[in-house]
């Protein structure tokens, strides 16, 4: 019989009481406890992998030997010199999933940066202004969320043509209203401190209380919302790559890598098998890692586990 | 209640409006329509011609009015690949989408609901990390990827399901499940947590205490409190389901709108994406325009919020 009754507040890991005499595994599973270890390895080593690509990378990205066509991969007892299987032209797999990283960070890196800026500009007017300032942007914040971003995403390829510009442009398109909602929520409180009517008392320009003021009080808001949403844009731009309207080949992209495997599944299901195994392990470390970022900055928001 | 509905649409027709300003200036940016149209020999009193014809010779803004009294008429312009109007073209495709994300939303209904159910109530066991990591999987594994991978394993290798096409109920199987896992892993999220908070409260503790049956406080008294909050989410899942099936048509082959904007892609086919992208956006718009007003009446702290 289970019981309903209240359960005991779980203990947050970080107010857990010590143990008097720390073994080394009690050791190891309270670190593992109070860091999101996985994350952080699992992020370490994509960001390592993305700077040091040309050095690490067993194979060039985009030149393959036609000879190990559909190579079987060593680790899965295949016969060839290719760690993961080659592709149908014979590129290293590895080699691209490697190469492939550097366009998933810096297109999330970007996006971010972008929309983040955009984002929590408009969000801090949004938020300090109200009226119908507030009414206006929080308008085009709703009118955003019903725009299809990814078929925005393909009808600018046939216009202009694919390009990386292009698709850091339509990914902080759809970015930007998520940054702004949430700052705007986070300003309109802090509007009403003591601390910012004191700045305004004391004569402080509105530029000056936004930026010296309000802007470090939603900054860890910020950063959450950052973390969170490095996740979804490199969801989506697998996506897009994955359409081809993408990083234009032969620039490897996890996303454009996955549909390079699609025709070959029977002969070589490897070509696709494992750029989705990198997208869903980047993205799961991110979402651990912005659940463990949220808990630790902001602690009102943390979830009832 | 009035100015709620009236506020929620005009935010859904100032996004209607923005996509239409958005597919007018792309439309513009893609250069003179006659160049498709027309070979180089063609004299310069046809091209001329023609211009006055699709009103190429009038300012930007009156060119725009035409457009957009067309649109409102439904009238979406002339395909030039297939020379039908693309009013039937989108007509066509638009129910194969509509159910397939009907699928998807029942699937993420009938799966994402129960294992939140069974997660919060089993709290800390097993079932409760079978659950999470299930809702955090759909999160963060790309559909497409999924999709490829269902389609390889289940179709290809066991053959136990079509791999491509619609029509019989098994067609429904793979797709439904590759873009609805997400959005059963968000439901999942919300009724796990909504249960949680309940569970917790005063009067279930009450009608424990009065003896009433653990299975009753659990259907009766928690869930229909707990059911409020993935209502809400409900509007967002639908139309993210609406937009999200454009990928996943692409990778099943399914003859909905999705697959008819990728081809259109290929085709240069603008009018095409163009009426796509109209009709994705209103049904997007309508759908959560509806979800909002049936939440607000249900829950009158939307309204006042």
């Amino acid at each position: 019989m289970v019981s309903v009754a209240r359960q005991p507040p779980k203990i947050h890991p970080a107010e857990a009481p010590i143990a008097s005499q720390p073994n080394r595994s009690k050791r190891v599973s309270r670190l593992f406890r109070r860091y999101p270890v996985f994350s952080m390895l699992m992020l370490g080593l994509l960001i390592f992998a993305a700077i040091a690509a040309p050095a690490i990378a067993p194979y060039p990205a985009t030149h393959g030997e036609l000879r190990s066509r559909h190579a079987e991969p060593v680790i899965l007892g295949g016969e060839s010199q290719h760690v993961l299987g080659a592709d149908s032209i014979g590129r290293d797999v590895l080699s691209r999933l490697i190469f492939g990283a550097r366009i998933s960070l810096l297109v999330a890196a970007g996006t971010i940066i972008i929309a983040g800026t955009i984002g929590t500009i408009l969000g801090l007017i949004s938020g300090w202004y109200g009226g119908w300032i507030d009414e206006t942007i929080m308008r085009l914040v709703d009118a955003m969320n019903a725009i299809p971003v990814i078929l925005v995403a393909l009808v600018l390829a046939v216009a202009v043509g694919p390009s990386f510009a292009l698709l850091l442009g339509v990914l902080s398109l759809g970015q930007w209203p998520v940054f702004a909602r949430q700052i705007r929520a986070e300003a309109l409180t802090l509007r009403e401190r003591d601390y910012v009517q004191l700045a305004r008392v004391a004569g402080a320009s509105t530029g000056r209380i936004l930026l010296r003021h309000i802007l470090p009080g939603v900054f860890s808001t910020v950063l959450v919302v950052a973390t969170n949403q490095v996740g979804t844009v490199i969801l989506a731009e697998a996506g897009l790559s994955f359409l081809g309207v993408g990083v234009p080949p032969p620039t490897p992209s996890w996303g454009g890598m996955i549909s390079d495997g699609r025709l070959y599944l029977t002969e070589a299901w490897w070509i696709s098998a494992f750029p989705g195994i990198a997208i869903a392990l980047t993205v799961l470390s991110l979402v651990f890692m912005g659940d463990w970022l949220r808990d630790r900055l902001d602690p009102t928001l943390r979830q009832l586990e | 209640m009035i100015s709620f509905i009236r506020k929620r649409i005009f935010a859904s027709l100032v996004a209607i409006l923005l996509v239409t300003v958005i597919v007018f200036i792309l439309a513009r940016i893609q250069g003179d329509p006659r160049t498709l149209y027309l070979d180089e020999n063609l004299s310069q009193e046809t091209y001329d011609a023609l211009g006055r014809e699709l009103g190429l010779d009038r300012p930007l803004y009156y060119q725009y009015w035409v457009f957009v009294s067309k649109l409102a008429q439904g009238d979406l312009g002339v395909s030039i690949h297939q020379r039908r109007p693309v009013f039937d073209i989108v007509l066509e495709r638009l129910p194969a989408t509509l159910k397939l994300a009907a699928a998807a939303f029942l699937f993420s209904i009938i799966i994402g609901v129960p294992i939140g159910i069974l997660s919060a109530v089993k709290r800390g066991t097993i079932w409760d990390l079978a659950g999470r990591t299930f809702a955090v999987l759909g999160h963060s594994l790309p559909s497409f990827w999924v999709g490829i991978m269902a389609i390889f394993i289940f179709a290809v290798t066991l053959g136990w399901l079509p791999p491509f096409g619609d029509g019989s109920l098994a067609h429904y199987v793979l797709p439904s499940i590759a873009l609805g896992w997400a959005a059963a892993g968000g439901q999942m999220r919300l009724v796990r947590s909504a249960m949680l908070e309940t569970l917790d409260s005063q009067y279930i503790v009450l009608a424990r205490a009065k003896g009433v049956k653990y299975r009753s406080v659990i259907f009766k008294h928690a869930l229909r409190n707990a059911l409020l909050a993935p209502l809400t989410f409900a509007g967002l899942t639908l139309g993210g389901l609406i937009t999200g099936a454009i990928i996943i048509e692409t990778v099943f082959a399914w003859p909905g709108l999705g697959l008819l904007a990728i081809n259109s892609v290929m085709a240069s086919d603008y009018a095409v994406l163009q009426g796509v992208m109209v009709t994705v956006t209103v049904f997007y718009v309508a759908i959560s325009l509806l979800v909002d007003i049936v939440y607000g009446w249900v829950d009158p702290r939307i309204r006042y919020g």
